[in-house]
């Protein structure tokens, strides 16, 4: 079941929400939609479900129009943020409502519960209600309901974000199982970027109304088309540093803080992005361009954040344990890893190990 | 990035034209609904319509005509109902009665239902057995109510009167006495008032959270200041709640005046609502009463207003 | 030092519930007590004869049709509790999951009827009732309030707490509005429809002034009005009975209230103060 969505776009009187969304989504892809919060990728969702109209453009499922179809006839399932159960109803009555709705038969119906509460490893918590359950195992009862209506495609709305740390982590594991075996079109909106980046085949970043980028978590987190996606993705976040002249085959940040261009680009403003770990830290060097100002220490690594001479705040790993104090003077120097992005923040150019690579257009997105 | 900003509000102010062309047709839901609302509402708006809309206009009207003594209107009068009514004395009285009796009311019921809903809460033995005394009037329909004060108030066989001769206190006429008769159905009506009001302010102070006390304890304050202080500005949403609601049911008092003194001695418990039925249904003078009816709904729906308001308030800031 | 101040508080807290307690009770107490008297005892004001018997409660059942009136009022109470449980949650469910046009105007519309009082309307009712040939039978007692402003108003606010996404669940799962309003709003808002429950049958139970207009016979008139009438017939100063009438219409009021308190208590807050 493969789903095509061409210029989709959302509007609430002449407030618009989303425009411009395209993408295919293959049958059997794990497909997340991430952004920050309003950005509209529960609306987006929803219009794909068929809950709020299309305001503009072609959704097709299986190659088939659907726009004007209600949603059950979409042949979809969806688990919600707050898992949606009904609290007067119990764990098997939970997973079998909409079928008994659909009027399946009873033993049909008895059949699908019965293998969707395996499939989530709650069929000894048929009896109870929702509220004598934990988060997760509620949690697992929602996935049990998508997986008991039989659809191929399943949309999901944030469904891990009521759970704690620890837990997302296991159900994440067990969602991307489950979307295997099942051979399900999985669609996940997110606005965790780590959800993102560990379960899906592909990444629609949304931002400002519109796609900023489609690509796999590699292209995403290595080619981002701008600095948004980049900021978006990665932790600790991405170091955006004003190029303050270009000489040469050289981008100069400051004196000490470089990088060097296989070819020369056209005058105008640049933005240099590096990854934290892609920054190098000395604290002997008897030469500093920067002071440290706070210092995180995680276990495997350690976040120095230092203020460079001209005023710019960097991010730099490191790894172990680092002891330094703070306002002590160090020097801050690029690998050759970088991305160059122009004055619109468009990327215009991937640096990895010595290999550069330019953009076609500034301004065209591109799927990689 | 700011430029960025800018690029995008100009695409989005271009865009609603492209929109408009771009346009498909999406399922209509609100086809689907209307058709729905008139099933699932139309049962209510007929009742309503029959029952609430045309009598309040019926009324309106009827408050501008004489009528004969089947209640059709024979001659347009405009407001000459108005005026015979607020310039009557009969008529003042009554409103000045109704209000002594409301505010009367309201008050003590007040007053009565928090010392209930604070002593229920001591923390004593037997506290289930008070709380289950305290909401016993709620079980009360009127007329049994005025049946047990009748009986109380009785000159020569009533609880009251033969205290007080054992007391030789002198012998009251409770309901044939202008006074004492007002006296008398403010005191049951407060009685039989008590058994809600209690419940809903024990249950508001159950709301109240513990450590608030718990502070006040430790900062050495009185009961008293507590109640003052603690107690009452947090139920004073509560409070304002059951102070309108008991105002309204008030206005409307019919059953206990009817049954206890029959608007009487002297008309000093004619209220608005047994004055409206007296002068349409034993006088006949459905205009008047009618013009009644509309002075009687303009004062209820000023309190209903106001109670509409404060429950707005507390609804939108939970 | 402190048990001695916690004791005299103890003594003060018990004083003051013992003398509300004989507030509340005493006319409770002094009309069970009379009901079991012989009239002719309670005329001469001795209230402490030791005459007891349930002479009076035999009179009462078999000389006045109060187990009628009983009968009526429950009749015409269940009555309107059903209907305004069906017809307000409908209205209600309206005004909270169909979008339509004019819909909030609407409720407001609904809303401002809770400012009229029934009271100031009886006169154009009474002729309404009268025209329609409902004078004088249950119907001109429960048609009236078929439906209730009031209850329109608190259902719709329990229907908002109903989380969107159930409504989304429930129309991916293709539920139609009737399936969704039967299977998933009635049982999540059980509370509220309980509550209304009891609002409307107790509200119906102690309707006084419009069955008083409405009906003339003893078939039909409810318990309320039906004491207003034995107290004004010739039994008026046969107090003993009088009082075995009233106690036989309120203790099963006040039994339902004491094994319901628990949840009426609950139910009343969440209507009131939520």
């Amino acid at each position: 079941m493969s789903i095509e969505l061409q210029k989709i776009a959302k509007s609430y009187a002449d407030n618009l929400v989303l425009q411009d969304i395209s993408v295919q989504i293959q049958t059997g892809e794990f497909f997340a939609i991430v952004g920050p919060s309003g950005c509209g990728k529960s609306t987006l969702l929803r219009m794909i479900a068929g809950l709020i109209p299309i305001s503009a453009g072609i959704l097709k499922i299986d190659n088939q129009v659907v726009n004007q179809l209600p949603p059950q006839q979409r042949k979809l399932t969806m688990v919600f943020q707050n898992y949606a159960l009904f609290p007067f109803l119990n764990v098997h009555d939970n997973v079998g409502f909409g079928l008994k709705a659909r009027k399946l038969a009873p033993v049909k119906v008895e059949k699908r519960v019965k293998e969707a509460l395996e499939l989530v490893n709650l069929s000894e918590f048929a009896a109870r209600k929702p509220r004598e359950l934990s988060g997760g195992q509620r949690q697992r009862v929602a996935l049990a309901r998508a997986i008991a209506s039989d659809a191929k495609i399943c949309l999901m709305d944030e469904p891990l974000s009521n759970l704690d740390a620890q837990l997302r982590g296991k159900m994440r594991s067990e969602i991307r199982e489950l979307q295997q075996r099942l051979g399900l079109t999985l669609i996940y909106v997110t606005h965790d970027q780590i959800e993102a980046m560990t379960m899906a085949d592909r990444i629609m970043v949304l931002n400002d109304q519109q796609i900023q980028q489609v690509g796999t978590p590699t292209e995403i987190y290595q080619r981002p088309q701008n600095a948004f996606v980049a900021g978006f993705f990665g932790t600790p976040r991405i170091n955006l540093l004003p190029v303050q002249h270009a000489v040469a085959k050289q981008l100069v940040v400051d004196e000490s803080l470089t990088v060097n261009l296989n070819q020369p680009l056209p005058a105008g403003k640049y933005y240099l992005g590096i990854r934290p770990n892609d920054l190098r830290a000395d604290f002997a060097s008897e030469k500093t361009n920067a002071a440290l100002r706070n210092l995180e220490y995680l276990g495997t690594q350690s976040v120095i954040h230092a203020e460079l001479d001209n005023g710019q705040l960097v991010r730099v790993t490191v790894d172990g344990k680092l002891t330094a104090g703070i306002n002590q003077r160090l020097l801050v120097t690029a690998e050759q890893n970088f991305i160059v992005f122009n004055e619109q923040q468009q990327a215009v150019l991937f640096a990895e190990r010595g290999k550069q690579i330019g953009t076609t257009s500034n301004q065209q997105l591109q799927e990689a | 990035m700011e430029q960025q900003v800018t690029n995008n509000s100009k695409k989005l102010k271009q865009l609603p034209q492209n929109l408009s062309s771009l346009k498909t047709v999406s399922y209509d839901v609100n086809a689907r609904d209307k058709l729905h609302a008139i099933w699932f509402l139309g049962p209510s708006l007929l009742v309503l319509a029959v029952f609430v809309f045309y009598p309040m206009l019926r009324t309106l009207y009827l408050s501008l005509f004489l009528t004969n003594n089947l209640g059709k209107p024979t001659v347009f009068v405009g407001l000459q109902n108005y005026w015979s009514l607020l310039t009557s004395s009969s008529y003042l009285a009554s409103l000045q009665a109704t209000f002594v009796y409301v505010i009367a009311v309201s008050i003590l019921t007040l007053i009565f239902g928090l010392l209930l809903a604070q002593a229920a809460s001591f923390k004593v033995k037997g506290s289930n057995f008070f709380r289950t005394v305290f909401s016993g009037t709620m079980g009360v329909s009127v007329s049994v109510a005025a049946i047990f004060w009748l009986f109380m108030f009785n000159p020569s066989i009533g609880l009251l009167d033969q205290i007080a001769s054992v007391l030789h206190l002198p012998v009251i006429n409770w309901l044939t006495q202008p006074g004492w008769a007002m006296t008398a159905i403010v005191i049951s009506t407060v009685w039989m008032n008590l058994g809600f009001t209690f419940l809903i302010f024990f249950g508001a102070l159950q709301t109240v959270p513990v450590n608030l006390y718990e502070a006040a304890q430790i900062e050495g304050v009185s009961k008293s200041y507590q109640f003052f202080h603690i107690t009452l500005p947090m139920i004073s949403p509560t409070v304002f709640f059951v102070s309108i609601i008991t105002l309204i049911e008030s206005f409307k008092s019919f059953g206990l005046i009817d049954l206890m003194t029959a608007g009487g001695p002297n008309n000093a418990t004619n209220l608005l609502v047994y004055r409206i039925y007296q002068d349409a249904f034993l006088n006949g003078n459905y205009g008047l009463a009618s013009t009644e009816s509309v002075i009687l709904a303009i004062i209820i729906a000023i309190f209903t207003f106001l109670q509409f308001k404060i429950l707005e308030k507390r609804v939108t800031y939970q | 030092m402190i048990e001695a101040h916690s004791k005299r508080q103890k003594i003060l807290e018990y004083t003051v519930l013992l003398i509300l307690t004989i507030f509340i009770l005493i006319p409770f107490i002094l009309g069970f007590w009379t009901s079991f008297l012989p009239t002719a005892d309670i005329s001469k004001g001795a209230l402490w004869s030791s005459h007891l018997s349930l002479d009076n409660y035999v009179a009462a059942i078999t000389q006045t049709p109060i187990i009628r009136y009983l009968f009526n009022s429950l009749v015409v109470s269940i009555l309107t509790m059903l209907a305004q449980l069906l017809f307000c949650s409908m209205s209600a469910y309206a005004f909270v999951f169909l979008k339509f046009k004019g819909r909030d105007g609407l409720f407001y519309l609904v809303l401002a009827t809770m400012m009229l009082p029934f009271e100031a309307e009886v006169i154009p009712n009474f002729a309404t009732v009268r025209s329609l040939n409902l004078l004088n039978h249950y119907a001109v007692m429960v048609v009236p309030f078929l439906t209730s402003a009031f209850g329109i108003f608190m259902l719709r606010q329990a229907f908002l707490q109903i989380p969107t996404e159930v409504k989304e669940a429930a129309d991916v799962e293709g539920l139609s509005h009737w399936q969704f309003y039967a299977r998933v709003v009635l049982p999540y808002s059980r509370i509220s429809l309980l509550t209304l429950a009891a609002y409307s049958f107790l509200a119906s139970w102690n309707q006084y002034l419009w069955p008083m207009l409405t009906t003339f016979s003893d078939n039909f008139r409810p318990v309320q009005d039906g004491l207003r009438q034995l107290q004004s017939q010739e039994t008026f100063n046969n107090w003993g009975m009088i009082q075995a009438s009233a106690a036989i219409v309120v203790i099963p009021t006040l039994l339902v209230l004491f094994i319901g308190q628990h949840y009426f208590k609950s139910g009343l807050n969440e209507g009131a103060v939520k």
